[in-house]
């Protein structure tokens, strides 16, 4: 693909990524911490991320399984998940942690299973959104050596 | 990160251990470029993110994913870092405990960081002992300027070592012209340099070295301090001028000044014990001589301890065997003395192999030396151990020595452990076998702490168990007179074990040593122990007592003092105990607890970036609140200053006294700004 129309695309997909609130400044800065000795740098975070996720997630899920909900624990988990998905820049996915946070903090079992639903959602569509995005980033990246 | 112990760190640069003194110059020119950053975090992802930031900041970079393998780090290699981040919650240690214990031990300045900004925490952080905190999602920005707290320790050091005793006209100079460089990098080359060759070992050779622009800090070891008490007591407390003593100890390099700093220091350790509160100060003698210094590396030293004592007067014979006793584990005979609730975990269960931890951890740490913590004098000493201190008391003395040594290896910290056994105190050594174990007490914290005889008596005490390790070690005054350590750490202590004791436990007995029944009510809050000290604690995985009471007061307030002692178990205490704690475990600062009130305001300010400035606060007022918790650093203020930059011991010592004694000297943080100490 033409290398100006891809970075076009990029530039655009970025742009839309942080308009509609996906993505927040903590994200640039991991963009700016990308240089010639960490060329992939953006992507290695968020694959870690990924990782982290996935197993907080699953703890999550196993937590309000429990017969008995341990809120604490909860609490504890989506302390770290919000911890990280705020460093790099997962600014709805955040925003529904703090939210699962309050019912957590209520002890409101339900309300905590229901947000938590929409922290999955919110997460699934970030994952979506910036791999595709990523993706593009190093079609471009890679273009330029065409 | 890999998780096992030996490799549980990944150095980025390749320089992070073997910080020579030639490279000094050389990272001195480009500072704070090549800054050596241990940071902690279990989050994998931000881990990675913070140390790709520190390394843009062009520092050299190590990354650690557990609190317990960054303290082995720290510990194996003591003079390899220069500033430690980590984030609060943490899955094997919270990160208050491991800011004391890096506190404690090892005197660097610590940056928490955390996706929590609730003002609670942040408060958290500055009774800690943080020089900062940091709210999740770090920015680079926000790590671009630590270097400062860095520079700003040690110059606060190197102030206070310059205002402690009588200052030459060329120490003058020397200090206009640090103050002029501040910042900058030749300034703190050479200071690092300096700093650099008196790890090396050389105790007092720099101190007559005119040409460094600064002065390097007299490392008080435990043998020094011995000496020095030796010579103290043979003179007489009321004989004992500087000069005097210089000639006595005929030490080397030693200078008179350094003399002078150092019984400046000394002289209110000893008023704490006997009561300052009361205002009197009339501990003369309360050295225990027939060891000489029992001073031993104290950093774990309660400050309680001395406050309870300093409360409750003149400590009584019986109480400080009790105290004593209850360091070492023993049982006292007087069973009622309440523990403070922290000791139960406080305690120092010396028993406890935590402290071991020395052993296996800390190689440096001479397991060969008694350690002798010491200490304090466990304020919450149980009576019947409070009897066993009499006995122990002398042997005290002693231990505090044999703990020192201990301790000495680290000579940036100071070991020293002053004080110890009170001297008044009616020399009872809690000879507690148990003493025995201790051994390596100090070794983690490089201040031996009276592992071993509070150890023992720690665990004696409520519930603890007796063990009274420390074998030859006299638990001097477990209580805390040394530790001072901020109670507030969370309470890791475990229940008997103290780990390490030495320190820690000591540190906790303090406050629960209730050597008399005038005690009791003190050590309840005062925890002695130290609440840095969990490193053993941690090991053994108990559960921290609830150390929470303890810490927070810091509200110090001299007047609070006797209320506190009084066994309010309540936060105030902890005040106390923390501002002996603190300033041994945050910054290693000595300073006088005026601090707290600055620390009090600080905190005030919110986020996490505490700035002592607007300290002098009234601790007063302050200290009611129980939650700040002094650091005891600084205190700028003439009286005490610092000894030993890093002495944690000592400073522990005397914070106790200032807590007790009306804050009149100023106060700041350690890392924060100096701006109220005089100059």
């Amino acid at each position: 693909m033409d290398r100006n129309r891809l970075k076009h695309q990029v530039a655009s997909m970025r742009s839309s990524l942080f308009d509609q609130g996906y993505l927040d400044e903590p994200f640039i800065q991991l963009e700016e911490l990308q240089d010639d000795d960490n060329p992939n740098f953006v992507q290695e975070i968020v694959t870690l991320f990924y990782t982290d996720s996935a197993r907080l997630i699953q703890n999550i899920e196993h937590a309000l399984n429990s017969r008995r909900i341990d809120f604490d624990k909860l609490d504890d988990y989506m302390h770290q998940f919000k911890g990280s998905s705020s460093s790099i820049g997962a600014k709805k996915v955040t925003n529904e942690c703090t939210v699962f946070r309050e019912y957590c903090s209520a002890e409101n079992a339900e309300g905590c299973i229901r947000s938590f639903q929409q922290v999955k959602q919110e997460y699934a569509i970030l994952r979506r959104k910036l791999e595709v995005y990523l993706q593009m980033v190093r079609q471009a990246a890679v273009s330029r050596t065409t | 990160m890999n998780s096992s112990i030996g490799k549980a760190y990944v150095s980025t640069a390749s320089s992070s251990a073997g910080w020579k003194a030639g490279d000094a110059a050389a990272a001195a020119d480009q500072f704070p470029a090549g800054l050596r950053v241990l940071v902690v975090d279990d989050d994998p992802t931000c881990l990675m993110i913070l140390e790709k930031m520190l390394r843009t900041c062009l520092y050299d970079v190590t990354k650690c994913n557990r609190a317990e393998t960054a303290l082995l780090m720290l510990r194996e290699n003591k003079n390899g870092f220069d500033i430690v981040i980590s984030d609060v919650h943490m899955p094997d240690m919270d990160g208050f405990k491991l800011l004391e214990h890096i506190g404690l031990e090892m005197d660097l300045p610590v940056i928490m960081m955390s996706a929590d900004d609730g003002k609670h925490v942040v408060m958290k952080g500055v009774t800690h002992g943080a020089c900062d905190y940091l709210i999740k999602p770090v920015r680079i920005e926000a790590l671009k300027n630590i270097w400062q707290h860095v520079v700003r320790k040690r110059k606060n050091e190197w102030k206070d070592f310059e205002q402690s005793g009588s200052v030459e006209e060329g120490d003058r100079q020397l200090k206009q012209s640090d103050d002029a460089d501040y910042s900058s990098s030749a300034n703190e080359g050479s200071w690092k340099s300096s700093k650099r060759r008196k790890d090396d070992g050389d105790e007092t050779d720099e101190r007559d070295d005119t040409s460094t622009l600064k002065k390097p800090r007299v490392v008080w070891s435990v043998e020094l301090h011995q000496q020095f008490v030796a010579a103290v007591n043979q003179l007489g407390i009321d004989n004992a001028v500087p000069k005097k003593i210089l000639e006595l100890m005929n030490v080397p390099g030693l200078t008179r000044e350094n003399v002078a700093s150092h019984l400046q220091k000394y002289r209110l350790y000893l008023r704490r014990l006997s009561g300052v509160s009361q205002h009197q100060s009339n501990l003369n003698n309360s050295l225990m001589s027939p060891q000489g210094a029992t001073f031993g590396p104290l950093s774990s030293l309660n400050g309680l301890d001395l406050q309870t004592l300093a409360a409750t007067g003149q400590l009584p014979a019986q109480s400080l065997a009790t105290l004593q006793a209850v360091g070492l584990g023993r049982p006292t005979g007087k069973s009622g003395i309440p523990m403070p609730l922290v000791d139960q975990r406080n305690i120092f269960s010396f028993e406890n192999p935590k402290l071991r931890i020395g052993e296996g951890q800390q190689q440096h740490v001479n397991n060969n030396k008694q350690m002798n913590l010491l200490q304090g004098i466990p304020t919450t000493m149980e009576p019947k151990q409070l009897a066993g201190l009499h006995h122990t008391m002398q042997s005290m003395g002693n231990m505090n020595m044999q703990v020192a040594s201990h301790g000495s290896q680290n000579s940036q910290n100071n070991p020293l452990l002053m004080q110890i056994v009170q001297p008044q105190a009616r020399g009872q050594m809690i000879n507690d076998s148990s003493l025995s174990h201790a051994p390596r007490l100090l070794s983690p914290m490089g201040q031996p702490i009276l592992a071993n005889g509070i150890a023992a008596n720690v665990s004696t005490k409520n519930g603890i168990q007796e063990n009274i390790r420390a074998p030859s070690y006299n638990p001097v005054l477990q209580t805390s007179s040394m530790s001072n350590f901020p109670m507030n750490h969370t309470s890791e202590l475990p229940g008997n074990s103290f780990p390490l004791g030495s320190t820690s436990g000591i540190s906790s007995l303090t406050p629960k040593v209730a050597f008399q029944e005038d005690v009791n009510s003190d050590i309840k809050g005062s925890m002695g122990f130290m609440p840095g000290y969990d490193i053993f604690n941690d090991l053994n995985q108990h559960k921290p007592q609830n150390w929470e009471l303890q810490n927070i007061g810091m509200t110090f307030d001299v007047s609070q003092h006797s209320n506190i002692l009084q066994g309010n178990h309540n936060d105030s205490q902890s005040v106390l105990v923390q501002q002996g704690f603190s300033s041994s475990q945050v910054n290693g600062q000595n300073r006088s607890a005026s601090v707290i009130s600055k620390a009090m305001f600080s905190v005030g300010d919110g986020t996490g970036h505490v700035n002592a400035q607007n300290g002098n606060q009234h601790l007063n007022t302050l200290l009611v609140d129980g939650t700040v918790r002094v650091k005891s650093e600084t205190v700028a203020d003439a009286t005490p200053t610092n000894l030993y930059p890093g002495d944690d011991l000592m400073s522990a010592l005397l914070k106790q006294q200032d807590v007790i004694a009306p804050a009149e000297h100023e106060f700041h943080f350690d890392g924060y700004s100096l701006h109220n100490i005089p100059e």
